[in-house]
C-alpha cells in the first residue's frame, strides 16, 4: 500500500528523486544519473533503516518546503541548509520524526551544495530501466522525469524507526579550497607537459554554470598539444574534459555517456561525494594519485559503508 | 593489429582498437564485444562501444585492473579468429523537406544541386551505426556522401522536434528527443528511437545499419499514428542479404 507522505509546498531550486543510479543502458546513451553525493544518500538511508540504495530527495542549494501527510522518520544528510520542522532547527545526520501536519523547510546554506532527505520506507516512484533516479535530460525516472513542483504528492510506506545518529567521525567536512584527487588520462597526450602541469598546480573555481551534468571550472588555461577534439568515446563519472577554451569541466552524475572533448583526468570515485558538495565559488586544486591508490580507497570506503550498514542492523 | 588498454577513472578501462573511423575496425570492435559479453566476466557491469574503442565499466572491489586486463587480452586473441557478426539494416521512413526539414533547401544550394538530388544521395544507402550516445538512442552514423556534407548552423536551434534527421559537417543522424541542435535538419521520421516502455528502450544498436526511405507527408502521418498506438514494427533486413 502506498501512502501519501509529503505534499510539496515549495519545490526548491531543483529537487529530484535519486537513488544510486541507472546502470546497463550506457551503450544506448542513457546517463547513469543517480545521487550527486552517493555517500550522503546512503548514510541518510541507513539512518532511517532503509536499504542503502533506496531513493531519497536531492535538493541543490535551495531546499524544498514539504508538508508531512503522515507521521514518519526522516533523516537529512549532506549539505547543511539549516533544516527546520515548524521553524525549529533540526539536526543533520540523525533520524528524526516529523508528525502529520508539520512542515519541513530549509533556510540559508551553512555548508555543502546538495542536501538529502531520506524517508523511512523509501519514496514510491516507478522503477524505470531498473532505477528510481530522475534523469532530467532524458525526461524519465523519478517523478515523471522532472524536478518536484508545487502541489506534488510524494508516496511511500511511512514508518517510525528507532532513533539513530551517525558518529561524527563519519560525517564529512566540506572545505574550500577542496583538494580533489585524480587519475591522469585517458587523453593525457592531447595536452602539452606545461598544460598538464598547469592543471595540477593551478587553482580552479566552480562557476555558477554548474549543474547535475557537470561542473564548469574557471582558472589557468590548460594548453592542448594540438586540437581539443578527440574521436568520441565513453565518459566516466568524474571525467575532466577540456574544450579548446582550456577551462575544464568535471562530468557529474547526469553526464552524457559519450563525448568528443579530450579528457585530462578523472576524479577518483571516493572524492566524488565531496566534490558534489562544493557549491559555485568553491576553489579546487587537483592532485594526481595512482590507479592502485585510488582503487584501495574505493575498497576502504565500500568496506566502511558495509560495516556501518552491518552494525546498524545488528 | 594490437589494442591499447588505459584506465578510465578508477572503475573503467578504455580499449582502443585503432585511430581511424572505419568499418573494418568497427567489425573488430563488434567481434570483441560479442565475445567479451558472452564470457560474463564477474565484476563487469557494462560495456560501451564507440568509434574506435570500447569502454568497460567494472567494480574494483570485485575484479582488479590487472585481472580485467588479462581477460581483455585473452578475449582479443579469440575475437580475431571468430567469424564476422551478422548485422541487420533498419529501414527508417523519412519525410524530407517541408516545415519539418527546413534546411533541405540550404543543403541543396550549398552543394549546388536540387533538393531531390540531396534526398537521393541521403536515402537508399546503408549507414553503419558506430555508437549510440549524446542523448538516449541517438545513433552516430558513418557513411554520409561527402557531396551533401554541410556546415553546422552558426547559432544552434534551442529545440528541434523528436525524430528530426539532420546533417552536421560530415555526419548525419536522427534525434530521438526534443533537444538543442546546430545540425541542418532535412527531414523527420515518425519512428520513436527511444521508448522506456520497451524492454530494450533503444530502437537502434551499434554494429547494425540504417537506411532512410523517403515517404510522402500522408504516409508520414499515418505511420506516426501507427507508431503512437504501437501498431508499427520497424522493417529490417539482413545486411548483405
Amino acid at each position: 500500500m502506498n501512502t501519501p507522505i509529503f505534499k510539496v509546498i515549495k519545490p526548491g531550486l531543483q529537487t529530484t528523486v535519486q537513488d544510486l543510479g541507472r546502470y546497463g543502458f550506457r551503450e544506448y546513451g542513457v546517463s547513469p544519473s543517480g545521487a550527486m553525493d552517493s555517500y550522503s544518500l546512503q548514510m541518510g538511508n541507513l539512518l532511517v533503516g532503509n536499504v542503502l540504495g533506496e531513493a531519497a530527495l536531492e535538493a541543490p542549494l535551495i531546499g524544498p518546503v514539504l508538508l508531512a501527510l503522515h507521521d514518519i522518520s526522516i533523516a537529512i544528510s549532506g549539505g547543511n541548509f539549516t533544516p527546520e520542522i515548524n521553524n525549529q532547527e533540526v539536526p543533520l545526520w540523525k533520524s528524526i520524526v516529523i508528525k502529520k501536519g508539520q512542515t519541513l523547510s530549509f533556510g540559508s546554506i551553512k555548508e555543502g551544495a546538495n542536501t538529502y532527505i531520506s524517508v523511512a520506507g523509501g519514496i514510491h516512484v516507478p522503477q524505470v530501466l531498473n532505477s528510481k533516479s530522475t534523469y532530467l535530460t532524458g525526461g524519465f525516472g523519478g517523478l515523471d522525469g522532472r524536478a518536484l513542483i508545487e502541489e506534488d504528492i510524494l508516496y511511500g510506506k511511512p514508518s517510525i524507526r528507532r532513533n539513530r545518529f551517525l558518529h561524527s567521525k563519519f560525517i564529512p567536512e566540506y572545505k574550500s579550497p577542496l583538494f580533489v584527487r585524480i587519475i591522469a588520462g585517458p587523453h593525457k597526450d592531447a595536452f602539452t607537459p606545461l598544460g598538464f602541469e598547469t592543471f595540477l598546480t593551478g587553482e580552479y573555481i566552480i562557476s555558477s554554470q554548474s549543474n547535475r551534468m557537470g561542473f564548469q571550472l574557471s582558472g589557468p588555461k590548460i594548453e592542448h598539444s594540438s586540437t581539443a577534439d578527440i574521436i568520441s568515446d565513453a565518459i566516466p563519472l568524474g571525467g575532466i574534459q577540456v574544450p579548446s577554451s582550456g577551462q575544464p569541466i568535471i562530468l557529474m552524475a547526469e553526464h552524457q555517456t559519450t563525448g568528443g572533448y579530450s579528457r585530462i583526468g578523472s576524479v577518483i570515485s571516493t572524492d566524488i561525494p565531496l566534490l558534489a558538495q562544493a557549491k559555485p565559488g568553491t576553489r579546487i586544486r587537483f592532485k594526481e594519485i595512482s590507479l592502485h591508490a585510488a582503487q584501495k580507497l574505493v575498497i576502504e570506503s565500500r568496506n566502511r559503508i558495509k560495516y556501518l550498514d552491518w552494525i546498524s542492523r545488528s | 593489429m594490437c589494442i591499447e588498454i588505459v584506465p578510465l577513472g578508477d572503475c573503467a578501462i578504455t580499449i582502443t582498437f585503432g585511430n581511424r573511423i572505419d568499418e573494418r575496425l568497427h567489425q573488430q570492435i563488434q567481434q570483441f564485444l560479442h565475445l567479451f559479453r558472452r564470457s560474463k566476466v564477474v565484476g563487469v557491469f557494462e560495456s560501451v562501444p564507440a568509434y574506435t574503442s570500447i569502454s568497460i565499466f567494472y567494480d574494483p572491489t570485485i575484479i582488479t585492473y590487472s585481472q580485467l586486463e588479462k581477460e581483455v587480452f585473452s578475449t582479443y586473441k579469440f575475437a580475431l579468429e571468430t567469424p564476422q557478426i551478422d548485422s541487420i539494416v533498419y529501414k527508417i521512413p523519412v519525410y524530407y523537406g517541408g516545415t519539418t526539414g527546413p534546411d533541405l533547401r540550404f543543403i541543396a544550394d550549398y552543394n549546388k544541386m536540387s533538393e531531390q538530388e540531396v534526398i537521393n544521395l541521403h536515402a537508399n544507402k546503408e549507414y553503419l551505426i558506430h555508437m549510440i550516445g549524446f542523448v538516449p538512442g541517438f545513433p552516430y552514423l558513418g557513411g554520409l556522401s561527402p557531396k551533401i556534407a554541410s556546415p553546422r548552423l552558426e547559432k544552434p536551434r534551442p529545440k528541434i522536434a523528436a525524430g528530426s534527421v539532420g546533417i552536421g559537417g560530415k555526419q548525419t543522424g536522427i534525434y530521438p528527443a526534443e533537444v538543442p541542435s546546430g545540425w541542418r535538419i532535412i527531414g523527420i521520421t515518425p519512428l520513436r528511437l527511444f521508448d522506456i516502455e520497451n524492454e530494450n528502450p533503444s530502437l537502434l544498436s551499434a554494429g547494425n545499419y540504417v537506411t532512410f526511405q523517403p515517404v510522402v507527408y500522408e504516409e508520414f502521418l499515418s505511420l506516426k499514428e501507427r507508431v503512437a498506438t504501437k501498431k508499427y514494427e520497424i522493417l529490417t533486413y539482413k545486411k548483405g542479404g
